[in-house]
């Protein structure tokens, strides 16, 4: 079920799609009113939900600190693993949302008879990560051109790195082989390791389908079953000029293509993909360390109910005195 | 250890998962694994709700009537106030990498020591009740209700977690299992349901200022005792104070280094170093606890045993404090202490009295940990020492998870240690530092009821101690955390029974040159010194 489930609902939504388009002849539905609304979903949503993480406040400074803290002068301390100030946070917050910082510390405990225990790095899920993220920015970058009448530089220059090989016409991206390796690694561990296996939820397993789907039809139209690439710029132009217009025969595929990536959108906000935007509001990662030299304040702090010293003092006051303790009352 | 758990069994590890998924797999109390249910006189001495005695292992948890509404307006309640929580019950990807980062998993197999799957254990329950997907979908959103079978599964697996954060040093959003504990033992703490063994320390600390329950003239006692063992060994008496008005400084330190060894050895060394600095200190009876078992219970709870540390500094009109070697303590000192109860204004910003040194880091909380302390006296050359003593150990230091994790403190103690044991090994780097392994019995799981789980959860830093023994013939493990210092004994006596455990400072006072001392035939545990066994 957990994995069926959402399997059979990216088939569903590929069928919709092209039942929608190909037989009922609804162009402009999946080309405009879904793409519109999708990306409305998409923005407003995600504001929703980072506003509403927001609104909790953090009301106790918990960094987990990975390394030695601000000390002696004579003591190095690890500025970025536990920063103390503001551009140390920002270093530590850099590290971890473009390189992944944390994953790229994967260990991997293995267990042998005595019993005896080894460690040993384990860099897979940490460059099956990166590589899937920042193939993912590349192509979205990539895919802006539609949106541009004149093609800026860094998206010229982005493709022509990305395509760099020179192989093949259209010029092979690396980036589609590497998001689909990527991905595809990322859908094996889940079947294959039965601990990753055994957590694993409906909602884990259908992003994985859906983007593999997303990026296998994306290369499909570009490099095995062309559709009328113009027709797709006229309607992008369209769509982001906000006088959207449906160009004729731009081919079934396509709209297939783009109606995943709406439901991508559209599912973005309300999923585990919001780690985009959670990753940069993690207390134990984007606070400093300087607890102890910065009072941090908590905007619910209540006063409790405490047992006082007067009140310990009456129940020892004779032992105290017994015992040549000072005392405040006689 | 007669009586204790199979070490045969404990040494077979089996990772194999069960045949049926996680939602669907009733926990099962193991004898062994878990704590007696707190007793109903403790929780009222601290005023909490559904005070009653209760066992575990009975059917009937006499829990009050509308329990779940109160555990849903409780966890509404909390996402609204803690980042924190509401975050981490969001974005996790369940990508495993905590899996086997957690040693109660290493040690147990059991799944649901991985950090993410008890995590899910609380977030099945969020999504249910607080997300449109899991209020729809249901178990297809992995969402499921809150129900007594849950209930029962959160006590057993949130007191499996000693909160020491090594989870989320690999998580790749940083989401920290410790603060879904918390919550959870939150929850759980106003049906009533803390253990014995947290909720008797947090009733002894609240009346009596300290978890053992020592009374003021106890304390006293127990301290006499050791500066009669001082004055056997080094011929010098030495005199602290108590309660003292207008002391420059407050000492604060675990109780349970005035109540067994090798705590009692920590406390000894650091008597012996400040009478040599002649410093002018004061113990306090009411403030007599550096830990926080509140820690373990709830965060009101915390807050008001800590407040006594603040207060009782006020009364005295000390300059500053400093605190004792423990670990949860000092993540407690670091990051939540100046929030609940500061600011700390009646206080000075600490300077060390002997080498000057100004504690910027420090400024705020007004509060220096005795290693930082020691550490500056080294470097200025105001100790002199001689490491020779010591050289009958063959050393490795274990980093407690909450000074590690919490604070960061890491080179100081290992300086202290180079300057005072001539032979000092490191255990393999990914057990170390920010990677450290718990002891396995933090957060209040040091009770005895549950020595396997504390065996299980332990064996991870034993192995890596074993490896250093074998290797290097490593015979002493150094800490500075009492908790450690208790509960490392146990597992070493259980998995490396080779290997000894001491505090820091018993280290340096073994080392101290004390002026006008006898000329030293034993150390602290009244064993002979190296080249003094024939006497």
């Amino acid at each position: 079920m957990r994995v069926l489930f959402p399997f059979f609902t990216v088939i569903v939504l590929v069928l919709l799609a092209f039942a929608g388009v190909k037989m009922a002849n609804l162009h402009f539905l999946f080309g405009v009113i879904i793409p519109y609304a999708a990306i409305t979903v998409f923005i407003a949503g995600f504001i929703y939900r980072v506003v509403g993480w927001g609104r909790s406040p953090v009301p106790f400074r918990i960094p987990t600190t990975c390394g030695q803290m601000e000390s002696f002068p004579w003591i190095k301390q690890n500025k970025l693993e536990n920063p103390s100030t503001t551009l140390g946070v920002i270093g530590r917050m850099l590290l971890e949302v473009l390189f992944f910082r944390s994953l790229f510390r994967n260990i991997k405990t293995e267990f042998r008879e005595g019993p005896k225990f080894s460690y040993g790095s384990d860099k897979w899920l940490w460059m099956a990560g990166l590589a899937f993220h920042w193939s993912f920015l590349i192509i979205l970058i990539r895919h802006l051109r539609f949106f541009f009448l004149k093609v800026p530089y860094l998206i010229h220059v982005t493709e022509s790195l990305d395509s760099f090989l020179q192989i093949g016409a259209p010029l092979f991206y690396i980036t589609d082989a590497l998001i689909l390796g990527a991905v595809t690694f990322l859908v094996l561990r889940r079947f294959l390791i039965p601990q990753v296996k055994y957590i694993s939820l409906a909602a884990d397993y259908f992003p994985l389908f859906l983007i593999l789907t997303i990026a296998a039809t994306g290369v499909l139209m570009r490099y095995f079953s062309k559709v009328h690439i113009v027709g797709v710029k006229e309607l992008a132009m369209g769509l982001v000029s906000f006088s959207p217009a449906v160009p004729e025969g731009i081919g079934v595929l396509f709209y297939i293509h783009l109606f995943l990536v709406c439901v991508l959108f559209a599912y973005f906000p309300f999923s585990k993909l919001m780690h985009m935007g959670g990753v940069f509001l993690s207390p134990t990662r984007n606070l400093a360390n300087n607890n102890r030299a910065v009072r941090h304040i908590n905007p619910w702090n209540y006063p409790v109910h405490v047992h006082t010293y007067e009140e310990y003092e009456d129940d020892f006051r004779e032992k105290m005195k017994k015992a040549g303790l000072p005392v405040e009352k006689e | 250890m007669a009586k204790g758990p199979n070490k045969e069994e404990l040494s077979k590890l089996d990772y194999t998962l069960p045949s049926t998924e996680w939602m669907d797999t009733p926990v099962e109390f193991k004898p062994g694994t878990f704590c007696w249910g707190a007793k109903g006189k403790n929780l009222q001495t601290v005023e909490f709700p559904n005070a009653r005695d209760w066992t575990p292992v009975e059917d009937d948890w006499k829990l009050p009537q509308e329990w779940e509404g109160t555990v849903l307006e409780a966890m509404a309640d909390r996402l609204s106030k803690y980042r924190s929580f509401k975050l981490f019950m969001d974005i996790c990807v369940r990508c495993g990498a905590c899996a086997d980062k957690c040693h109660f998993y290493i040690g147990s197999g059991d799944p649901k020591n991985m950090p993410v799957l008890r995590a899910e254990l609380m977030r099945s329950v969020y999504r249910k009740y607080f997300t449109t997907p899991g209020k729809i979908l249901g178990r297809l959103a992995g969402a499921r209700e809150l129900n007594v079978d849950v209930l029962k599964e959160w006590w057993y697996y949130f007191f499996q977690c000693t909160e020491c954060r090594r989870c989320s040093v690999f998580c790749p959003y940083g989401i920290d299992q410790a603060e879904i504990t918390m919550m959870g033992r939150e929850f759980l703490n106003l049906l009533g349901l803390n253990t014995d063994w947290i909720s008797g320390p947090v009733a002894n600390c609240y009346m009596k200022g300290n978890h053992l329950g020592l009374e003021p003239h106890a304390i006293m006692n127990s301290i006499e005792g050791m500066i009669d063992d001082i004055e056997t060994i080094t011929g010098i008496r030495i005199n602290p104070s108590f309660n003292r008005k207008g002391a420059e400084i407050l000492f604060v330190t675990p109780s349970g280094d005035l109540f067994a060894d090798p705590g009692t050895f920590t406390a000894m060394g650091y008597m012996m170093l400040f009478h040599e600095l002649g410093l002018d200190y004061t113990w306090s009876t009411y403030a007599s606890e550096g830990g926080n078992f509140g820690f373990f219970t709830s965060n009101e709870m915390a807050k008001r045993l800590n407040a006594k540390i603040y207060a009782e500094a006020k009364r005295l009109g000390v300059k500053y404090i400093i605190g004792g070697e423990c670990g949860h303590m000092w993540r407690v000192l670091t990051q939540y202490m100046d929030t609940w109860n500061g600011p700390a204004d009646f206080l000075e910003v600490p300077v060390s009295p002997i080498t000057g040194t100004r504690f910027e880091n420090s400024k705020s909380i007004k509060m220096i940990h005795v290693a930082e302390f020691t550490a500056d006296l080294i470097k200025h050359g105001k100790l002199k020492l001689d490491p020779s003593r010591n050289d009958n150990l063959k050393l490795t230091y274990h980093d407690s998870c909450n000074v590690a994790r919490g604070m960061g403190m890491m080179e100081e103690p290992r300086y202290i240690i180079k300057n005072v044991c001539n032979n000092f090994y490191e255990m393999p780097e990914d057990t170390i530092r920010e990677k450290t392994f718990c002891c396995g019995s933090g957060t209040g799981l040091n009770a005895s009821e549950n020595m396997e789980l504390r065996m299980r959860g332990g064996l991870p830093r034993a192995n890596a101690v074993k490896y250093v023994h074998e290797k290097h013939g490593v015979n002493m493990l150094a800490n500075i955390c009492a908790i450690d210092r208790a509960t490392l004994k146990a597992s070493m006596e259980y998995w490396v029974p080779q290997v000894s455990v001491t505090g820091l400072h018993e280290l340096v006072a073994n080392a101290l040159i004390m002026t006008g001392e006898k000329e030293r035939e034993t150390n602290l545990r009244g064993e002979p010194l190296p080249g003094k066994e024939g006497n």
